[in-house]
């Protein structure tokens, strides 16, 4: 086998140490696709730094009302937390969308924040992929790209990021809590926390070299507001989205109008996409089904398809109409038509 | 139906029609059942091939200095220094022999170390160098190299013409003609490929440890290609975790194993990675359909013409029989069933559970609701008005046959209402849907053994290979049946190729083939103790059987089995995800020889031919020349949540022109129609027409999208 080094880190600092004295190393949690993509060669680390058992693995309370997720907690047990269940529904129900119950047993919240694509071409070494080998080229542009991003990919990459979990984040205002030695710590947004592939497809995240996810903070829900997970799939379990959207959604309870929405897509991009345009049309409005599908519109009048993806768009639009009629207690429009 | 004439119902302590759990059910749980690449030999060593990346061309030349020079490498087998072969029948096992590149992920060299990862690196590490030519791996209709073959898949011949079809389909005051197309498949059974090879120089003998359908076969071909006496060669196979026709002969990984093996001087195991499979162990070829359909006003079919364009590859022609259930189903005097097929660079197509009836059956089943929808008539009358006394094809009687009654069965069962208008629920659009199965019986001849021990047990022996179907289960009371013993007085032993030599685990024909000798066998030694007086010797009695003659007679009857899908899909106006609620099925397949196996075999086949209607796809890449999808979270087999109830029945079928126990196979009809019943069910749901699996949310939704013109 390719030789590799493998370190189990005790503290966070001794795990950073490793990664500077280990160029090329990788930071391990539960290996559901890091491990995947060492068989396929598509990944070959000098060195798996271990941090599953770094004390992360927590869901605690914050100061303002909101909750702490440990960067290891795995995707089961926060789906599961009570208070996730309670006050985040969003949230449990986007990770039990994903994957299957084994891997979820075994995947960890930040391991999933950093899962790469799915995308054939990247995981095919013998073949050429701008995000596994720049310059190489895009096979997937021209190639089979059914499943591939029609919002904010570039001349260079057209893979989606596959995660559910990550939607629903984006959609809650998360942040990604970063460490990045004794001194560097920041928080990041969720929505940006994955980037657009522009020139560099193969950087995913704004995360930096030997930077390590300790965890994720989840504001205050927000009173009053209601939320829906919604994921169209190939088959009903155990297969990444076509496209999915997380909602939420304030109404004001006097006149009914959206006081606030926080519109997420999955399976469009390469990250969870927040339809800032939509949002910022639907703030103040009555959420009548025309003015939900216009606003919706005005964010995937955006989108580029490629010869085989344009079906995510109509996808899309009644998939973010009915979570919002469904969310604002309206009749949805008649969906389905172009 | 025909009064029973077979031996075994009058047994005292009857056995078979019981639901006897698997024999092997608990070592499979636990673990302790051994795979072919979990054999351990002392000293084995681990191969890995190495995939062509290209579709096309030769191999110029294989560079294997820095593979060699990794820890535990013993050896790289290249087109230049593998060991030669000898002739087999199939060309896709002449391996290494040449430098030419029939298709993406031809293997071109093989790593041999002393542990899997160190010949997974080796692999990695050859550098081959190629000289590419164009490649072509796209079926299309007017493809120019199209051409008629001799015959298809299983025989057949590819085309037959009855009457004037054209002619009468001009006339029929009620016509469709429609096309459809069912993408390649791939079987992907639980266990991929693997084999152990051990190559013992000093005896001269060759043993190998298989992943197979049956070990006579292999045995066979690697005799043949290794240039070894047959009876030095043993092919075990005790447990097969699936095969679907995929592992029927030998393949790749088998005959790689045995050359590394006698290379190496070491045993060896090949055990293929998932994502391999697509490209080396076959598939179900592409179907592009055309189906044509005469009626009168009442239903009475005038015409049929069914024509069939699919893919081979340029290393072998197999040819997916897909026209032929048209030769079989319904009363039709002027009819054309017709088969072209293109040779493309393309991995060689083979045997996919069902071959021929099950896209074949898609097509005509789902042109046959489309005839009632065009008849204003119950597509369940429309089958038993066309219902045939004899087999349109070739006059012949049938031995038995209840379609009818699987019909009438499965709809009051259902509770189907010919003209039941679709339901919508909010966003779901909620229909139900019906089409025929048909599946052949075939047989073919086997041997057997039986001993009697003196302390009262027996030993049967047979080489059948249990690939998951309960076969062991149902063989061990065929025999206890034969000798008029309980169940546990019987231990069973197969999966050995120095047992006389039988068939595979195929055609649906394993229990009828195998069983037919065990039955034999037990029969010839209760003769045998009954003529005995007195204590059993101490190496107690023996009979053996062949059916060499009896399986090989051809009676003068068409010999069929027949069932009826019953299916009610959701499809999902916002999403365009269509979901079965419930998929009902009856068959007539003779006697049923074991409830609990035989429930799972059709239930299991109906699952795979929901997949085949919704999820399952494999997608030639025009580009690169290969499928796109190789892995099971790419390949959507249906998983749990995809299937909802699912019912399996039969009716009490007694054909006395079968075999001893009276069954006709089980394993294939399952599939044969399940997609077309839920096909149908969506275009009653959706007021649309699918006529390209899989009924994915992409098609169901751009279909939802155009607006609905009426009763479909």
């Amino acid at each position: 086998m390719k030789p590799f080094a493998y370190v189990r880190a005790t503290s966070l600092r001794e795990a950073a140490d490793a990664y500077a004295a280990h160029p090329g190393s990788r930071y391990l949690a539960g290996g559901t696709n890091l491990v995947d993509l060492m068989k396929l060669g598509v990944e070959t680390p000098t060195a798996l730094i271990d941090i599953s058992r770094l004390p992360l693995d927590g869901i605690t309370e914050l100061p303002d009302g909101g909750l702490h997720i440990g960067a290891t907690v795995r995707n089961s047990d926060l789906a599961a937390d009570p208070r996730v269940r309670a006050r985040y529904p969003l949230l449990a129900r986007a990770l039990l969308a994903g994957a299957s119950g084994q891997l979820r047993n075994v995947a960890t919240t930040g391991g999933n924040l950093l899962q790469r694509t799915r995308c054939g071409y990247f995981q095919d070494p013998s073949k050429p992929c701008n995000k596994r080998e720049p310059g190489s080229g895009c096979a997937a542009r021209e190639g089979i790209h059914r499943d591939h991003a029609v919002l904010g990919q570039s001349e260079h990459c057209i893979a989606t990021h596959p995660s559910d979990m990550a939607v629903a984040l984006a959609a809650l205002d998360a942040e990604v809590e970063l460490y990045g030695g004794p001194d560097s710590s920041r928080t990041v947004e969720a929505a940006h926390f994955h980037r657009l592939p522009a020139d560099h497809p193969e950087q995913d995240t704004v995360i930096r070299p030997g930077e390590i996810i300790t965890g994720v903070r989840l504001p205050a829900p927000v009173p009053g507001a209601r939320s829906l997970h919604r994921k169209a799939r190939d088959r009903a379990s155990y297969a990444f989205a076509l496209a999915s959207v997380a909602v939420v959604l304030d109404l004001d309870p006097e006149d009914g109008r959206v006081r606030r929405c926080a519109l997420a897509f999955g399976g469009l991009a390469p990250r969870p996409w927040r339809a800032t345009e939509t949002e910022a049309r639907l703030t103040g409005a009555a959420p009548h089904p025309d003015t939900v599908r216009a606003a919706v519109d005005a964010e995937l009048d955006r989108a580029q398809p490629l010869r085989d993806n344009a079906y995510k768009i109509l996808l899309a639009r009644n998939l973010a109409c009915a979570a919002i009629a469904t969310l604002a207690g309206t009749r949805p429009g008649a969906p389905a038509t172009p | 139906m025909s009064p029973t004439t077979a031996t075994l119902d009058t047994a005292a302590q009857a056995s078979l029609g019981t639901p006897v759990p698997r024999l092997e059910a608990r070592d499979k749980v636990t673990g302790t059942a051994r795979y072919a690449a979990e054999q351990n030999p002392p000293r084995r060593a681990y191969g890995w091939p190495v995939p062509a990346t290209i579709a096309h061309g030769r191999v110029t030349a294989v560079d294997t200095t820095a593979a060699l020079a990794l820890p535990g490498v013993l050896a790289v087998l290249t087109p230049y220094d593998a060991p030669r072969l000898g002739p087999s029948d199939d060309p896709t096992l002449q391996l290494l022999q040449d430098t030419r590149v029939p298709h993406r992920g031809w293997y071109v060299a093989l790593a041999v170390a002393d542990t899997l990862e160190g010949a997974r690196a080796a692999a990695e590490a050859v550098r081959v160098g190629y000289e590419a030519e164009p490649h072509d791996v796209t079926l299309r209709e007017g493809h120019p190299g199209l051409y008629t073959p001799e015959e298809v898949n299983g025989g057949y011949p590819a085309h037959r013409e009855h009457g004037d079809p054209d002619a009468a389909f001009a006339a029929a005051p009620v016509r469709v003609d429609v096309r459809y197309s069912v993408p390649p498949l791939h079987n992907h059974a639980m266990e991929p490929h693997a084999a152990t090879a051990d190559w013992d120089a000093g005896r001269g003998h060759l043993t190998v440890y298989d992943s197979c359908q049956g070990t006579t076969v292999v045995r066979t071909v690697l005799a043949g290609l290794f240039r070894l006496p047959e009876d030095r060669v043993t092919v075990l196979a005790e447990h097969v975790g699936g095969g679907f026709g995929s592992k029927s002969t030998p393949r790749p990984h088998v005959v790689l194993a045995v050359m590394a093996t006698r290379r190496c001087g070491r045993p060896v195991t090949v055990a293929l990675p998932r994502q391999h499979l697509a490209a080396c162990v076959g598939h179900r070829a592409p179907t592009l359909h055309r189906v044509r359909l005469g009626a009168r006003p009442d239903g009475t079919l005038t015409s049929l013409t069914h024509e069939v364009l699919t893919h081979t590859s340029r290393v072998r022609e197999f040819v997916e029989q897909a026209a032929v259930p048209g030769r079989v189903m319904y009363a039709v005097r002027d009819s054309r069933t017709t088969h072209r097929v293109a040779a493309l660079d393309v991995p060689t197509p083979s045997w996919m559970r069902a071959p021929g009836e099950t896209p074949g059956m898609y097509a005509l089943e789902s042109a046959m609701d489309e005839l009632a929808d065009a008849l204003g008539m119950d597509p369940v009358e429309l089958r038993v008005r066309n219902d045939p006394a004899t087999e349109p094809d070739s006059g012949r009687p049938f031995s038995s046959r209840h379609l009818v009654e699987c019909l009438r069965e499965g709809a009051t069962r259902f509770g189907w209402t010919g003209h039941r208008p679709p339901l919508r629920e909010g966003p779901l659009l909620i229909g139900s849907g019906v089409a025929a199965a048909t599946y052949p019986v075939y047989i073919a001849p086997a041997g057997a053994r039986a001993h009697a021990r003196p302390d009262g047990s027996y030993l049967v022996e047979v080489n059948a290979t249990d690939i998951g179907t309960g076969a062991r289960t149902v063989l061990s009371q065929i025999a206890a049946d034969a000798l008029g013993v309980p169940l546990d007085a019987v231990t069973l032993s197969l999966g050995n190729s120095a047992l006389p030599p039988t068939p595979v685990a195929g055609g649906s024909a394993g229990t009828a083939s195998w069983g037919w000798a065990v039955h034999d066998a037990c029969t010839a030694l209760t003769d045998r103790l009954a003529r005995h007086h007195g204590p059993l010797p101490d190496a107690g009695l023996s009979a053996s059987a062949d059916t060499t003659q009896s399986a090989k007679q051809k009676p003068p009857y068409a010999r069929h089995a027949f069932g009826a899908h019953f299916a009610e899909v959701q499809a999902d106006t916002v999403t365009g995800e269509v979901r079965v609620r419930r998929l009902l099925g009856v068959f007539a397949a003779g006697r049923i020889l074991n409830p609990r196996t035989a429930r799972s075999q059709f239930i299991g086949g109906m699952v795979m031919g929901l997949g085949m209607a919704l999820t399952e796809h494999s997608g030639l890449d025009p580009a690169f020349g290969d499928f796109a999808e190789r892995d099971l979270a790419a390949y959507h087999v249906p998983v749990n949540a995809d299937v909802p109830a699912v019912e399996a029945h039969w009716i009490d079928e007694h054909d006395k022109h079968l075999n001893p126990m009276g069954g006709k196979g089980i394993g294939e009809i399952g599939i044969v129609g399940a997609a077309a019943a839920i096909g149908n069910a969506v275009s009653r749901a959706t007021g649309r027409r699918l006529r390209e699996l899989p009924l994915t949310p992409d098609r169901v939704l751009a279909a939802l999208s155009v607006p609905d013109t009426g009763p479909v």
